[in-house]
């Protein structure tokens, strides 16, 4: 298995016929993932890239019950597109777009309560079950199907932590962008909550860095979970200057904003094991495995 | 995107916020003259700059007469005011705002924050307003008071009632101090902002509510609906390097060491700053190339870290990607060199995506470089070279 997303997901394009879209929509192909429609509104009964358009993602969902979708349309329609494919009853949601403005997340947000989808992102470079399916704009180059789930607010910590535990032999069960947005769909206490089901993930890598509540809630959530696999953590950003220029630090540091150096602290405190950087993640991972 | 005290100021009141008259001014002379068409006994002159923390640095003066106010506008005009929230060069005035010095029966605080975790947008609020209240809400958090509003920020009536009981608004002023959190909420909601503060919030002797202090930070990335603050948003971008950086899709962040970095994705941006500074070297920038970067963008940001006298060497850190590939950073430094005649050396560490192909370039093209197998050994081999040890 795989979490999220396997071989059969069958996976709509929300913005199929941009530039992003088709560029991105064909490399998913060409690796094998079952891309069944595109959506853009206007453009409804045409075919791009051999796929068919509709103008709303419920009439695609009719017609070639898609159950997941990646979202790549620009930054002042994403929130619209996420709360359509949310009404629509899309399981996997999956939003690329960067720089989505906060105020229209709410909205998403609010959308998303008690909806049963997930969404992943926005500004996510997506979900990959390595040989079973691509959904996002991240290089397959360097996967293969293995042991190990990766969770991660970093795109390109991802592929590093990827190359390096394909070159160990380790391979991944599947890596999940959730993004670098402040208000986000799926976090990774979510994503912990899945690889703890799936028998292929083994072990799991968190990466984590300044800013937000993610590596809080995650280590709130294993402390209380009797997880079973072990749980390898980067957290980057520890040299970071602090951030005083935007004037509002003071405030979130009064509203409980924590260093890079304590959130590794509150992660090891509950178990997880700490990767001293970015080089080391998959040695880490091995020698875990190894004594597993 | 930071809005400074005067133009926040002028938002909140198009949406009903009741602050103090004033006027900005550029010299002393506006200044005085400012003051003189006010018609007030009291003045207040405050230095307009892109960071809070100026009470306590003595950025506001109170001045009794347009004349005093002349001559305080003088002293702040054209000096460097250092505060807790810039950085220790300080940033220039150039501008002052004077105005109306409100008398004050109490002093609140107010802030409009979004909280990520529960989505929602939520009022902070104190008894303890003032220009310490900050250090105080750190040291003793329960001074501070929270309200979630709903995710679109509708306000609970009856909640709100008991906010401003818990903040010690006192009773008759209560009916004004609802009116200005409705029109703060409303101003913060149609101008897209992550964050207003008014601090102090005055409760007058004759128990009107005044935001004697604001600030707010806008979502840049609303930007494309409010064209309006696009000066703004260039103007907020202080440094130079910065600027340029902004106009070319990457982030960039200049920080105080001797290692250039040159890096595409934020969080590895980060993680190679890590290494440096844990082998004992100080990064001179944050660099994320943002996916969308051309090889020409790319090269103008290493043209900024060239002429950076204080960049000894450059460390090349690159995960080509989904979307960044390799070669296109290489392309990049071979652009810059050829324009550039200070050719600083570069430790390069390549991965994934056409790695191979980058390394060609730079050797093809003959920049000074050292290839680096592990990101560790990069940081080292950056650290040996700005420290002479190269």
């Amino acid at each position: 298995m795989a979490i999220l997303i396997d071989a059969d997901t069958r996976v709509l394009v929300q913005g199929l016929t941009g530039r992003a879209g088709t560029f991105y929509t064909d490399l998913a192909i060409r690796y094998g993932t079952e891309c069944v429609a595109g959506v853009r509104p206007g453009k409804g009964g045409s075919t791009h890239v051999g796929l068919p358009v509709f103008d709303t993602v419920a009439e695609a969902r009719d017609a070639t019950q898609a159950n997941a979708s990646l979202i790549m349309v620009p930054p002042h329609r994403a929130a619209d597109a996420m709360i359509e494919a949310i009404a629509a009853g899309i399981g996997v949601i999956v939003c690329v777009t960067e720089r989505v403005p906060v105020l229209d997340m709410l909205r998403v947000k609010a959308a998303l309560d008690g909806a049963d989808s997930v969404l992943v992102g926005p500004n996510s470079q997506g979900v990959l079950s390595p040989g079973r399916c691509k959904i996002g704009v991240m290089s397959t180059r360097d996967a293969t199907p293995g042991a190990v789930g990766i969770v991660s607010r970093s795109a390109s910590l991802t592929s590093e932590v990827v190359a390096q535990t394909s070159a160990l032999g380790l391979g991944q069960s599947t890596t999940i962008g959730i993004g670098g947005d402040p208000v986000h769909g799926m976090g990774f206490a979510d994503a912990l909550r899945h690889f703890r089901d799936d028998d292929e993930t083994r072990a799991v890598v968190l990466i984590g860095e300044i800013g937000g509540t993610e590596e809080e809630a995650a280590a709130e959530y294993l402390r209380g979970a009797d997880f079973g696999k072990p749980v390898i953590a980067l957290v980057v950003g520890r040299h970071a200057p602090a951030e005083r220029r935007m004037g509002h630090a003071g405030t979130l540091a009064m509203l409980g904003a924590r260093s890079a150096a304590q959130k590794a602290q509150i992660l090891a405190d509950a178990g997880v094991l700490l990767a001293r950087d970015a080089d080391d993640v998959a040695p880490m991972v091995r020698k875990a495995l190894a004594g597993a | 995107m930071y809005i400074p005290e005067y133009h926040a100021k002028e938002i909140l009141a198009q949406y009903g916020v009741k602050v103090p008259e004033g006027g900005i001014a550029r010299t002393a002379g506006e200044a005085e003259e400012r003051a003189r068409a006010l018609k007030v006994e009291r003045f207040a002159v405050k230095a307009q700059i892109l960071a809070g923390g100026r009470g306590a640095a003595g950025g506001v003066v109170m001045a009794p007469t347009p004349s005093a106010v002349g001559e305080a506008a003088a002293k702040l005009l054209g000096t460097r005011l250092v505060t807790a929230q810039t950085d220790a060069a300080g940033e220039v005035v150039e501008r002052v705002y004077v105005e109306e010095a409100v008398e004050a029966a109490q002093a609140l605080y107010l802030a409009f924050v979004i909280d990520p975790t529960g989505a929602r947008p939520m009022l902070l609020g104190s008894a303890r307003g003032g220009v310490d209240f900050e250090k105080e809400a750190q040291a003793d958090p329960s001074i501070l008071e929270t309200l979630h509003l709903a995710h679109d920020g509708a306000i609970d009536a009856d909640a709100l009632g008991a906010f401003m009981v818990r903040i010690g608004a006192p009773e008759p002023a209560r009916a004004a101090l609802h009116d200005l959190i409705a029109a703060m909420v409303r101003a913060a909601l149609r101008n897209d902002a992550l964050f207003v503060e008014i601090n102090p919030l005055v409760i007058t002797p004759a128990n009107v509510a005044v935001a004697v202090d604001a600030k707010m930070i806008l979502d840049a990335n609303a930007l494309f609906r409010h064209p309006e603050f696009e000066t703004t948003a260039r103007e907020a971008v202080r440094d130079e390097y910065e600027r340029v950086a902004r106009d070319n899709d990457l982030n960039f962040v200049r920080l105080d060491g001797d290692i250039g970095v040159v890096v595409n994705g934020a969080g590895l941006g980060l993680a190679t700053n890590d290494m440096i500074a844990e082998a004992g070297g100080r990064p001179a920038n944050f660099m994320d190339i943002r996916t969308t970067a051309t090889s020409f963008q790319i090269a103008r940001g290493i043209e900024l870290l060239l002429n950076d006298p204080r960049v000894k060497v450059l460390l090349v850190n690159v995960h080509g990607g989904g979307m960044t590939v390799c070669d296109t950073v290489a392309e990049a430094l071979n652009f810059a060199y050829s324009r550039n005649s200070r050719k600083l050396p570069v430790v390069l560490r390549a991965a994934g995506q056409n790695a191979d192909w980058a390394r060609s370039i730079m050797k093809d093209r003959r920049l000074p470089h050292e290839n680096a197998a592990t990101m560790r050994d990069a940081a080292a081999r950056a650290v040996a070279i700005a420290g002479g040890k190269g």
